[in-house]
């Protein structure tokens, strides 16, 4: 009888879990937690708390996968219309912390509203293809990308580069595997480089010395250029094997900065070296071509597109933020996916998590 | 044509599944980008950041080594080092400096003059090195300031070595001193490369040996090995490479022999240089009036600075290497000796002073009214004839003067192991050619050599090259190079190096010529001109007076009384002993002293009665109005 009821309960629990995705979130996950570990073990250890993140993250993300990719849809236009309107809050009355208005101030708390954005503009994007699945024209493709630009704008407006780039590609990802045509992509990417002398000038001096000085850090070694110096060097020193769990010099002598947050990937390759480093990007590997798999054999257009664009956004996250830190792309703050500390950043991955394996668990019940 | 919403459906999975195929090239493609760059990093650059690595957390702290001490021939200490807490400020990390001065004043006692001082150091220092404000702070100063060093961020207590002078004033111009390392001592340190090695020292030897010896004095620089963090706190010591203290000297100089010289100049100017001829070692090295070197030590006040430099005495001018003066008669031993070798004359040789010497209408003047007579050599050093010495500077011509005068080292610098000595002026044909730039000047005049011959004209040496000669003489013509160090001691192996052991050079005089000099020398102690000083002397000793004019009388009576005293002749003497086996040879100079028998030679009769028997002079009044002068 208990037996029966464990089993019932226990099958409950996991019918909408995604074994290979739970698999190698947990092998991620640990390597996370080590590395949280070794990152703040100086003062003020932040691995427990990183735990709890973690935790409550995987009860969002099983709550979110039990809810069915139809009924997920829903919220496509709430979500979406909710995060502009916050978006536009922040433009009006946001609070400043180090010269960006990023934050909204509730009083009690304050929160970042470009977060919802990631989830958000997927989901819409998602959504309205799917509505027009039938009839899609080149003018929806338009509307999809207004839709993409007005949230972007804002937060690239905050500033906040990373983000905006983030919740940009999340959208264009949409876009892209909803069918956008090929000669549209050349064409964009033409008028991009032609159009770059002009952003150029648009840039926001910050923005355009982190260019700058990812062409060469050493033009300004204790300003903007000493993230990528310190950076380089502890992945540089870490060697074909590392310097050994809890023995960087960089990282415990303080010279990589964030080294908890965005950069914890330079802690991680000091001490983990070349070996780690593939290890990890085999693991982020296997988490894409799980999620491609998932998106490949979704039912609808809307699984589909949302699937492949959580799972390129999982790959943009970790090439953005491993290429940052190794000095191949320029900085900024983007963290590493399941490594770096942060509860909301952690939340969010996880509910995207959690959609996709809505996505892999309810097919079969679609079809049939 | 439509297509059935079936054949749709598959062909929008088959572009989704394609461009699915497409993603995941590229993520592929990126991924193996970054793994190249991991490679690159780690594998091929993995040295080159290793040592990046390294050089961010190692960080070499200099360790300043002890400077070696200065000891006298005896072992009594002339430079040391003694630690003391200082009061430090680093201005680059202190915004208002008057203020904090005024905060920790209310702490710790700085005086009007430390400020003074500080300012001066200020303005000679880059601002991020840590400066002085207060020296010798006692315990207490310290543990007041300890307790309250959280409110004054760039100020520091500190432990520190510094050089001392026990002997104060008591051969300042010989041993110089240190003061706190300039611009231009930086420049000296790059050029013999030991910029490492002066890592974290703040001092370095200005004048004297000090300054001379310095590379040996200092000592090499230790240094230990500190791990830092990025806000360049050190964490650990990883290892540590003591300091090599820097090498003492033994000076040849006999402090005590130095002291009593200086005390019986008085505060007369003048300088002293005695030597051990059968080496050449400095016994003393007198220039009046003195300093006081520890004065220089942390920063010389403003004031003190003033007075030293202003002053019409001149202190800090050491007079015995750097003053140029006419020999005066004490020039005439050398010349006697010089006819001798050159066969211009023979000892017995007499001539007839009639009180002059007539030259192309001129009448060169002896002192001695009347003449002294018929004149033999030894009577014309005993009784210092000038007619003598007229006619026999006539007779050897300005060329065979220069010549083995220059050989004897006059003219030029004697090479001493200090820095500052003057050349002086050794006439000759080539010197006037040098000095003068029109051709009627630059021709030398047969006149002109006539002076020459006592010690006149254009002659002008310092104290210590008429040393230098005087002590070749008693040496029997083995000449050293003049020197104030005996030996240096190697700090880490004790091996002593010996500084000039072997003679310049020796020069070819004939023993009987040698001898008549030197006899005629004694007499002059005996009964000549020095034997008022030198009278009841338990030793027997050579000397010859002089008189370097500094005012031409044009042939008016000399009455030193009437002049004013800095248009009073200089006085000189020379002198060795004992006579038959010299241990100490001297040249002495009172500035407008007057006589050099009057106030000179009183001065070397008590040098030769402690260096030779330990003791001073009874009765024996440095000045002595009474005595008859004749020159």
């Amino acid at each position: 009888m208990l037996q029966q009821f464990l089993h019932r309960l226990w099958v409950r629990l996991v019918e909408h879990l995604d074994g290979p995705l739970l698999l190698i979130t947990s092998a991620l996950m640990m390597v996370g937690l080590a590395t949280v570990f070794s990152a703040t073990y100086d003062a003020n250890n932040r691995a427990l708390s990183q735990l709890l993140n973690m935790l409550v993250g995987i009860a969002v993300m099983w709550c979110v996968a039990q809810v069915p990719p139809q009924k997920l849809m829903r919220f496509a236009v709430p979500l979406y219309v909710l995060g502009v309107v916050l978006l536009l809050c922040v433009f009006l009355f946001g609070v400043k912390v180090n010269g960006a208005k990023r934050w909204l101030s509730l009083g009690f708390t304050r929160i970042q509203p470009s977060e919802i954005l990631k989830i958000a503009m997927p989901l819409m994007l998602a959504w309205y293809f799917h509505k027009y699945e039938a009839s899609l024209r080149f003018r929806h493709f338009v509307v999809a990308g207004l839709l993409l630009i007005v949230p972007f704008a804002l937060i690239a407006k905050q500033p906040d580069l990373g983000t905006a780039i983030l919740v940009g590609a999340a959208g264009f990802y949409v876009i892209f595997f909803a069918g956008l045509p090929w000669k549209v992509i050349v064409g964009m990417i033409a008028a991009g480089a032609g159009a770059a002398p002009f952003v150029w000038t648009m840039l926001h001096d910050y923005q355009r010395k982190r260019l700058l000085t990812l062409i060469d850090p050493t033009t300004d070694p204790l300003g903007a250029g000493y993230h990528i110096i310190q950076s380089t060097i502890a992945i540089g020193s870490g060697g074909a094997f590392g310097k050994g769990w809890l023995a960087g010099t960089q990282t415990h002598l303080e010279f990589i900065p964030e080294r908890h947050t965005d950069f914890i990937f330079a802690v991680f390759s000091e001490e983990r070296g070349l070996l780690g480093n593939s290890v990890l990007v085999i693991l982020y590997t296997l988490l894409i071509v799980r999620g491609m798999m998932i998106a490949a054999n979704a039912s609808t257009l809307f699984s589909r597109v949302m699937a492949g664009s959580i799972t390129l956004s999982f790959f943009t996250y970790a090439f953005v933020n491993m290429g940052m830190v190794s000095g191949i792309v320029p900085v900024v703050g983007v963290p590493l996916p399941f490594m770096s500390y942060g509860g909301t950043a952690l939340v969010t991955l996880f509910l995207a998590l959690g959609i996709l394996m809505s996505i892999q668990t309810h097919r079969m019940l679609v079809k049939k | 044509m439509r297509h059935s919403p079936l054949n749709t459906r598959d062909r929008e999975l088959d572009r989704f599944r394609f461009r699915l195929a497409v993603a995941s090239g590229a993520v592929l493609l990126a991924f193996a980008i970054l793994i190249g760059r991991f490679f690159y990093l780690q594998v091929l650059q993995h040295d080159y950041y290793t040592t990046r690595a390294e050089d961010n957390r190692i960080s070499l702290v200099p360790i300043v080594p002890n400077r070696g001490v200065i000891v006298d021939r005896s072992g009594t200490v002339l430079a040391r080092n003694y630690s003391a807490f200082t009061l430090e400020i680093t201005p680059s990390k202190v915004a208002d400096l008057d203020a904090t001065i005024d905060a920790v004043g209310q702490l710790i006692e700085v005086l009007p003059k430390d400020r003074k001082r500080f300012r001066k150091l200020l303005e000679e220092s880059k601002t991020f090195e840590s400066l002085p404000i207060r020296t010798r702070l006692s315990d207490e100063e310290v543990a007041k300031f300890a307790a309250n060093r959280f409110r004054f961020p760039g100020v520091d207590v500190r432990a520190r070595l510094f050089r001392q002078y026990p002997l104060g004033a008591v051969g300042s111009h010989a041993l110089g001193y240190i003061g706190r390392i300039t611009t231009r001592d930086l420049e000296t340190i790059e050029k013999n490369e030991q910029e490492a090695n002066y890592k974290g020292s703040d001092h370095i030897g200005k004048t004297g040996l000090e300054q001379k010896y310095e590379f040996q004095l200092h000592g090499e620089t230790g240094y230990e090995q500190v791990e830092i963090d990025a806000g360049g706190r050190a964490v650990r010591s990883l290892s540590r490479t003591a300091p090599v203290p820097g090498n003492n000297l033994t000076l040849t100089l006999d402090a005590k022999l130095q002291q009593i010289t200086e005390k019986a100049f008085g505060d007369r100017r003048g300088a002293l240089v005695a030597i051990d001829p059968s080496n050449g070692g400095i016994l003393a090295l007198v220039s009046t009036p003195t300093y006081d070197p520890n004065l220089f030590v942390d920063g010389i006040r403003t004031d003190d600075w003033d007075l030293l430099n202003n002053s019409p005495d001149k202190p800090m001018v050491n007079r015995a290497l750097n003053g140029a003066y006419p020999p005066g008669s004490t020039f005439k031993p050398f010349m006697a000796l010089a006819a001798l070798e050159i066969g211009k004359r023979t000892a017995s040789q007499i001539i007839s002073d009639p009180g002059f010497f007539s030259f192309g209408g001129h009448q060169f003047r002896d002192d001695k009214k009347g003449g002294h007579g018929s004149v033999d050599m030894y009577k014309s050093i005993v009784q210092s004839c000038d007619t003598y010495y007229y006619m026999l500077a006539n007779d050897m011509g300005i060329d065979n003067i220069s010549r083995f005068m220059g050989a004897l080292g006059l003219g030029s610098r004697t090479g001493i192991d200090i820095e500052g000595e003057s050349e002086g002026v050794l006439p000759s044909q080539e010197w006037k050619k040098r000095r003068f730039k029109r051709p009627e000047q630059q021709k030398w005049y047969a006149g002109e050599t006539i002076s020459i011959g006592i010690g006149q004209g254009y002659n002008a040496y310092t104290p210590i090259q008429l040393a230098q000669a005087v002590a070749t003489l008693a040496n029997d013509g083995v000449m050293f190079r003049p020197h104030l160090v005996s030996y240096v001691t190697d700090s880490k192996t004790g091996a002593k190096t010996y500084v000039e052991p072997q003679p310049l050079r020796a020069l070819p005089w004939k023993a009987q010529n040698i001898e008549t000099i030197k006899k005629a020398m004694i007499g002059v102690n005996k009964e000549g001109t020095g034997a008022r000083a030198f009278a009841g002397a338990e030793y027997e000793s050579g000397g010859k007076t002089g008189t370097a004019q500094v005012f031409s009388l044009k042939g008016a009576d000399y009455r030193s009384g009437k002049l004013k005293q800095e248009l009073r002749d200089h006085a000189l003497f020379i002198a060795f002993a004992p006579a038959d086996k010299p241990k100490i040879a001297l040249a002495v100079l009172v500035e407008n002293g007057g006589f050099g028998a009057q106030s000179a030679a009183p001065i070397a009769r008590m040098v030769f009665d402690y260096y030779l028997l330990g003791k001073l002079p009874k009765g024996a009044a440095p000045e002595d109005e009474t005595v008859e002068e004749e020159e």
